[in-house]
């Protein structure tokens, strides 16, 4: 078997004309063509209310946007981090209606209506969420990077209100990589916080 | 990402009306379909929401149980009938990617998402899956974690999801409404095998739509496990996995459910080793025997040889996991 | 007061809410700044034959498709020996897949990704090499072998002929795969020209470093061209040097004359921004029967790139590790069309004791001896290499206090010989060394008339606690809590500093903040014991101290005032110093290396080849540790990086496109939560008065040494099989075992 040698050209034109089920929907027997992108729709743009960290905010937001880039670049709310944008690293955690999801896989224009808390919303004005001191006292960061998403993962976590020893601590927060190594001072923090240290 | 358009049916006829229009992709749970979009493997013009659509309830009955398709994974996998009853959809659900995944990710998208082939996900590599006739650059490239059943000479792509191998061995049963009506295909016939057009991946018709998964009672649900084998301790597709359902009465197997994950180009049903368990006593050597079996017919290449002698081992683990030593 | 040496990081507060802002996270001056997207080769070598940017042109938003047509010029030749001068779209070569070929430049993020992907590449092929050499057949010797400061071989005594006569042989090769930093925070940079002025907030673990490579690229002065990086999302070396999109960006923003955002996506990091190389690694260790070292063979080939020259110096620990009068190490490189690799967390050091250790623990099955024990015949009590004493080495003390908190004695020495129910449990240590940099830095510090104190320095913190130390020190020299020192770094507008890399940042530039404070300290001293208003009027400021944010009398210490009074009497709005300070002459004196031993227990599933590590303790001497929590968690971190090194990083290539094949962060797998059990460190006093002025070594490479050759000889213990080939997959082992 051989490899031709490819334009990128080809390639897009050949991958815009393949079917295949995505979500929930079906290809079909056969693929159907795609018309070319060189007459793509123009996209609308959505008028969306979030509430967000308490407030209610209006965007005005191409349907591509994630909800971690609407808030990075459009609300400059950059507490929560891109690090894969894939879904892959867990830095852009958030909660939605109170639930732990990655931004990063979120399409923003998809959340009228919906309510968002983020890192920047966390603490009780001046008052650090009890994650927050202890992640400080147990020196649960080291670069910082992934630390909102570790700190929004963990509040999820709790929440979610199962029994939390420190192997299942674990296993709940494999979605958030640390880098830097600082995972078994993040199982301390997050033993404390929930009140089991 | 190339543009598209969003938009929302106002009920489900709408949906499948808006769905069915060429260049259209439904977006449920969107923790696949974001990933393709931003890849720039998927380029459709519209997607249509389901959110909203009211299909996000779990039924338990003693027929046995419904999800519907825009139930989020985590839910299922919390419920404490799934958990009591079905331990193996738990499980297989637990095990899937992270619990932010799981709080969006959906019934009906974990069943139809993509394959996790990075030569598919990679617009810069050839892939008979994404963009047919181009070959498949896994054949004689780095296919560590490919499929060793179902391939063909245009492609040998993993299955990707835990939650179909569970639902394979349980007779899973999915429920369509489409532009045609309504009908009912079994999971088993969901998946296509992809043979000379591997971009086609399911049997759902244009415009089709996953409103539920039914699961039938069965006296081995209960007693049922999965077991994933990964590099990784956590959040890492399977490298082999194996789903397994057992209903023994006196030392004896009534009844066995089995299929694997990691190995196939589809979710794999292990009928072979099904009819080896039936009749036979729950021990050791039947549980060996089991594993042995669940390798017949597998096809590994170079690099994912390993997959053979790991699937007998993960096979004969979850058989005795579920089985009970003896 | 909390002790001061186990303080929490003065940046933590920032951290845990989301205040800290990382490069991509700055908008300029004006809120026009534009989105840039990388566009890369989807080939490994060749020309571009056209490049049709006019689709992508047409989405709406595109201000400009940059590409090595309309690129503005740089000057390559005076960025500096350390800055790749290659891809920088200055012709239209192609050396690797994944290379830079056009930037896509739009007001808005969207625009530009959906521009980048619309660009039409075109090529003429040439033939690429792609897979590197597996013995010196085809290799080269390296030009300029760490910077030219040494040889690329060394031998002592007869090597040779003493492993051709040794009772016992050892003689096997090791093999280490290319492996990714991925730290957190993408590469970003942010570029803004104010006229001839370039702003440039980056990513960055040198940001004179970036300067120096601006400036040069660019043709300015040094000072028209300001790095800004106050907070770094991890580098671990891949943020070291002045990678090609760092210009591209400052091109970028010129081209358009606007400000402009470059964040690489993480498939990009991938091909961007360095890795560790691939070696492959000839190991031949000769001893007698009683276990004492007679020769020690390393010779190492390092992947390199096809347009620039990096080498992964595997063999330096071998050089000095053990004594052993017969000693040769040869460093080699093989070409490939690949991007240019880079230092990666103890570079040199993290693959080549792999190799070295995993030797050793053969050697001391093949003697039936116990592995500390081999180790502690070979004792090196100088360094033999550099015929040179030490200035410090507590090697003995980790072996034994690592040994005696993991309970080394319950090893059973036979292989397979210990279980827990089916697993197959392993217990195995290695050794761990890293030298000791150093480099010159300066730093300013400021007491100011309200009592704080501000420390002024260049350097970089990327997660090593860099402010905390900092403040720490004004902290101790001028008598002030930690609340009221501010730290300020990661700009070139500070005092110079050293690249954060190499574990030198706190050796480098404590010296120079020490000597700040020692002056700003004195100079307060004397102007209290010479102001007639002063409690302290007329005493020797030698008899003065500082303490709690005041001055005061050693022999009486509730006679003195704060240093607001004193300020504030004085009309002085702050007193300032400078500090700077240079390695001296220990290096021609010493050879400075800090020490550690490794303990790991692993479990290996018997069937299904799982490995997973169930405990960790590592015992490291390294000098003085400046802050024991932010230490700890440094050590704990690079033991952590091991263990990814260890079980399962590897970065795939494709073997005929030359393209990686898993740049993703679902594909490469670094070690999640459910991967890591408790590590225990134990940190072995040391004082050591020669290395620098505070005695401090440098953690933050030392504790990534030696973990993976710990793990693979645990699983050696666990399973008999040797692992000879990083990472240890189930897909290596399932053969060996049981079924």
């Amino acid at each position: 078997m051989t490899i031709r040698n490819f334009t990128r050209r080809e390639f897009l034109r050949d991958t815009a004309a393949t079917g295949g089920a995505a979500a929930i929907a079906g290809s079909g027997g056969k693929a159907w063509a795609v018309p070319a992108a060189a007459d793509p729709p123009v996209p609308t743009q959505h008028r969306v209310t979030i509430r967000l960290n308490g407030t209610e905010r209006a965007l005005q937001l191409d349907p591509r946007t994630s909800l971690l880039d609407a808030l990075r670049e459009q609300l400059y709310l950059t507490g929560t981090k891109k690090g894969c944008d894939m879904g892959a690293c867990g830095a852009c955690t958030v909660l939605l209606d109170g639930k732990r999801v990655n931004a990063c896989l979120v399409l923003a224009a998809r959340l009228d209506g919906r309510e968002v808390k983020t890192i920047e919303g966390l603490a009780d004005g001046d008052q650090l969420h009890p994650l927050q001191a202890a992640f400080i006292e147990h020196d649960g960061f080291q670069c910082g990077y992934c630390t909102p998403g570790q700190i929004m993962s963990a509040a999820g976590l709790l929440n979610e209100g199962r029994p939390l020893d420190e192997h299942s601590i674990r296993e709940w927060m494999s979605g958030n990589i640390c880098r830097c190594g600082a995972y078994p001072n993040i199982v301390s923090a997050i033993r404390q916080a929930s009140g089991r240290a | 990402m190339q543009p598209f358009a969003l938009e929302q049916g106002r009920d489900i006829a709408d949906t499948i009306r808006r769905g069915r229009m060429p260049g259209t992709d439904y977006i449920a749970g969107g923790t696949d379909l974001v990933q393709l979009l931003k890849d720039d493997v998927r380029r459709p013009r519209r997607l249509v929401d389901l959110e909203g659509l009211d299909l996000d309830q779990i039924t338990v009955t003693p027929q046995g149980l419904r999800l519907g398709a825009m139930t989020r994974m985590s839910e299922v996998a919390d419920h404490p009938a799934v958990i009591r009853d079905y331990p193996v959809i738990s499980q297989a659900l637990l095990a899937s990617a992270a619990p932010q995944i799981r709080n969006l990710g959906t019934i009906g998208g974990n069943l139809l998402q993509r394959t996790r082939c990075t030569y598919f996900r990679d617009t810069a590599s050839p892939c008979n899956k994404r963009s047919p006739g181009t070959g498949c650059a896994a054949i004689e490239g780095v296919h560590r974690t490919h499929a060793i059943f179902g391939g063909s000479r245009q492609c040998i792509a993993t299955h990707a999801s835990d939650l179909a191998v569970a639902l394979v061995a349980l007779d899973a049963v999915v429920h369509l409404s489409g532009p045609n009506g309504a009908r009912d295909v079994r999971l088993t016939e969901l998946h296509l095998m992809p043979n000379d057009h591997p971009d086609i991946e399911t049997v759902l018709h244009p415009g089709e739509l996953i409103l539920a998964v039914s699961v039938p009672a069965g006296a081995w649900t209960r007693r049922s496990s999965y077991l994933k084998v990964r590099d990784r301790a956590s959040f890492e597709f399977a490298l082999t996995s194996a789903a397994v359902a057992l209903d023994i009465q006196d030392g004896k197997i009534r009844a066995a459910r089995v299929a694997a994950g990691g190995v196939g180009t589809k979710p794999w049903r292990l009928p072979a080793v099904e009819q080896a368990l039936v009749g036979a006593p729950a021990t050791t050597a039947t549980w060996q025997r089991g594993g042995r079996l669940a390798t017949a017919g597998a096809m590994p290449l170079r690099d994912n040889r390993f997959k053979v002698r790991l699937l007998r081992a993960t096979v004969t683990r979850a058989l005795e996991q579920v089985g009970g030593e003896a | 007061m909390i002790p001061i040496t186990t303080a929490s990081r003065v940046d933590g507060r920032l951290k845990v809410t989301g205040g800290a802002r990382y490069a991509a996270e700055f908008a300029p001056a004006q809120d026009n700044v534009l989105h840039a997207v990388l566009v890369q080769s989807t080939i490994a070598a060749g020309r571009v034959a056209s490049i049709d940017t006019a689709r992508a042109k047409q989405v709406p938003g595109v201000v400009a498709i940059m590409t090595h047509e309309n690129a503005p010029r740089i000057d390559l030749g005076k960025a500096g020996d350390m800055t790749p001068g290659f891809p920088l779209l200055q012709d239209d070569r192609v050396m690797f897949n994944g290379q830079h070929l056009a930037v896509a430049i739009a007001t808005s993020f969207e625009a530009a990704q959906q521009a980048a992907q619309l660009v039409e590449l075109h090529y003429n092929r040439d033939e690429a090499t792609l897979l590197m050499s597996d013995n010196p057949t085809g290799t080269s010797v390296p030009q300029r072998f760490r910077n030219g400061m040494r040889p690329p071989a060394s031998t002592r005594g007869t090597p040779q002929a003493s492993f051709d006569a040794a009772a016992v042989k050892i003689d096997q090769i090791y093999r280490t795969p290319i492996e990714h930093h991925n730290p957190m925070e993408p590469h970003a940079t942010l570029a803004e020209w104010q006229g001839d002025r370039l702003l440039v907030h980056n990513a960055s673990q040198s940001v004179f470093g970036n300067r120096k490579a601006l400036a040069g690229f660019f043709g300015l002065p040094e000072d028209n061209v300001r790095i800004v990086s106050p907070f770094v999302g991890g580098g671990f070396g891949s943020k070291g040097v002045s990678w090609p999109h760092i210009t591209l960006a400052a091109m970028a923003a010129k081209l358009v004359g606007q400000p402009v955002k470059l964040v690489l996506t993480r498939r990009q990091m991938f091909t961007s921004n360095g890795y560790r190389p691939k070696t492959v690694q000839h190991v031949r260790l000769g001893a007698d029967r009683d276990g004492r070292l007679t020769a020690v063979l390393h010779d190492g080939i390092s992947q390199n790139s096809a347009y620039g020259e990096f080498s992964e110096p595997v063999g330096l620990a071998s050089e000095m590790l053990y004594s052993c009068p017969n000693v040769a190490v040869t460093h080699r490189l093989s070409k490939v069309n690949q991007g240019l690799p880079t230092f990666m967390r103890a570079p040199g050091e993290a693959s080549g004791v792999y190799a070295l250790e995993s030797a050793m623990d053969e050697l001391a099955w093949a003697l039936g001896m116990d592995p500390i024990e081999l180790r502690l015949k070979n004792y090196a009590d100088r360094d033999e290499h550099e015929d040179k004493p030490f200035s410090s080495k507590t090697l003995r003390a980790c072996y034994e206090q690592g040994a005696a908190a993991f309970d080394w004695k319950r090893r059973v020495a036979q292989p397979r010989s210990m279980r827990d129910g089916r697993l197959l449990i392993g217990l195995g240590m290695a050794t761990a060394t890293y030298p000791v940099n150093r480099s010159e830095a300066a730093a300013k510090v400021r007491l100011q008339a309200d009592g704080t104190a501000i420390v002024r320095c260049g350097s970089q913190d990327i997660g090593t606690g860099t402010y905390t130390v900092m403040a720490q020190l004004v902290g101790e020299h001028l008598g002030l809590p930690l609340d009221r020192v501010r730290a300020e770094l990661g700009d070139t507008a500070l005092p110079q500093a050293p690249v954060s890399g190499g574990s030198q940042s706190v050796a480098s530039i404590s010296p120079a903040i020490r000597e700040a404070c020692l002056a700003v300290r004195a100079q307060t001293l004397q102007l209290a014991a010479g102001d007639p208003a002063s409690p302290l009027h007329g005493l020797d400021p030698e008899e003065l101290d500082v303490a709690d944010g005041r001055i005061l009398q050693s022999a009486e210490k509730s006679r003195g005032e704060t240093y607001q009074a004193l300020l504030a009497r004085q009309g002085r709005a702050a007193i300032e110093a400078d500090g700077s300070a240079k390695p001296g002459e220990e290096k021609q004196k010493f050879s400075m290396h800090s020490f550690g031993a490794q303990f790991v227990e692993v479990a290996v599933d018997p069937d299904l080849g799982e490995v997973r590590v169930r405990r960790h303790v590592g015992a490291f001497a390294a000098g003085r540790i400046m802050n024991a929590k932010t230490g700890r968690s440094q050590m704990i971190g690079g033991i952590v990086f091991g263990m990814g090194m260890a079980l399962t990083e590897a970065t795939e290539v494709d073997p005929r496109s030359g393209r990686v094949t898993n740049a993703t962060m679902a594909d490469y797998l670094v070690p999640v939560h459910l991967d890591v059990p408790e590590i225990e460190v134990i940190m072995v006093a040391e004082q050591d008065d020669a290395v620098n002025p505070l005695g401090a070594k440098g953690i933050g490479e030392l504790p990534t040494v030696g973990t993976a050759a710990a793990i693979a000889n645990a699983v050696y213990h666990a399973t008999g099989q040797r692992i000879r080939d990083l990472p240890i997959r189930p897909d290596k082992l399932i053969d060996g075992l049981s079924i």
